[in-house]
């Protein structure tokens, strides 16, 4: 069962990462990008199984981690809303060369 | 292990593909946001049936129940429900972003042909489900346990002055 749920958490990783490379809208960008967390909790979890409770307790910091990172990310969203008046990645080029 | 446990897990872990490849596939966020949830869900019960039943707790409260309303609160807050044409990348950043999960995907398949994990140990599950986590926390682990709270903090200060329109 571990070695399934191993595999289970690279393929939500993976379309958690093609998200991320295929999306214009910056909440659903950050929305991969918990996907992606939520892989390797999955991994974590797995892994505690044969090596003990350590993993567990990894995947409550990755969840409190998770959380201050949507706060802190919305209300950038949110900042960046008020100035441009959209959450499309296209213009939002302030650092393009 | 018998058949029906192992059929109830492929199944929750068929649907959390499913529906984390509809999270990524939808036009718009609202539809986005509620099959991440659904995954979320499929990944609970993975959860508990991996004998982590604090964490299939904890996963439905702060990350179905919590984040995720955060993000449909934005969503709603900013009126951003209908989905733009334009929101997927053209054909050629697609084709270059599914060569790159394929990739990804591969190695890891490699990676695990190598090494196969050794099998679990004999069962001897401690009726204690939230002690056996919450001892390591505050022993072994008490230093980072006292530091995510020093982090959720700093989170909430920043939130409120990135939020706010005129400090």
């Amino acid at each position: 069962m571990v070695p399934e749920a191993l595999f289970l958490s690279a393929v939500l990783f993976t379309i958690g990462v093609v998200g991320v490379l295929t999306r214009r809208n910056v909440i659903i960008v950050f929305m991969c990008v918990e996907l992606m967390l939520n892989a390797v909790n999955l991994a974590f979890v797995a892994l505690s199984r044969l090596h003990g409770m350590g993993g567990q307790v990894f995947v409550l910091f990755v969840i409190s981690v998770a959380a201050a990172e949507a706060a802190v990310g919305l209300a950038i969203i949110i900042a960046i809303f008020r100035h441009h008046q959209s959450v499309d990645l296209q213009h939002i080029n302030l650092l393009k060369g | 292990m018998n058949f029906f446990f192992q059929l109830t897990f492929y199944f929750f872990g068929l649907f959390a593909i499913a529906s984390a490849l509809a999270f990524v596939t939808r036009k718009s966020p609202v539809a986005a946001a509620l099959w991440l949830v659904n995954t979320m869900f499929a990944l609970a019960v993975l959860y508990v049936m991996l004998d982590a039943q604090f964490i299939g707790a904890i996963q439905v409260l702060v990350y179905a129940g919590a984040i995720m309303v955060v993000f449909l609160f934005v969503v709603m807050l900013l009126n951003l429900g209908h989905g733009s044409v334009a929101d997927i990348k053209g054909r050629w950043t697609q084709v270059a972003a599914l060569t790159a999960g394929v990739l990804l995907l591969a190695e890891v398949l490699v990676q695990s042909r190598q090494r196969v994990p050794s099998p679990p140990p004999p069962a001897t599950l401690s009726p204690d489900v939230i002690g056996s986590v919450a001892r390591p926390l505050l022993t072994t682990y008490l230093l980072p346990f006292e530091v995510t709270s020093l982090l959720l903090l700093v989170a909430i200060v920043g939130a409120v002055l990135l939020a706010k329109r005129r400090v």
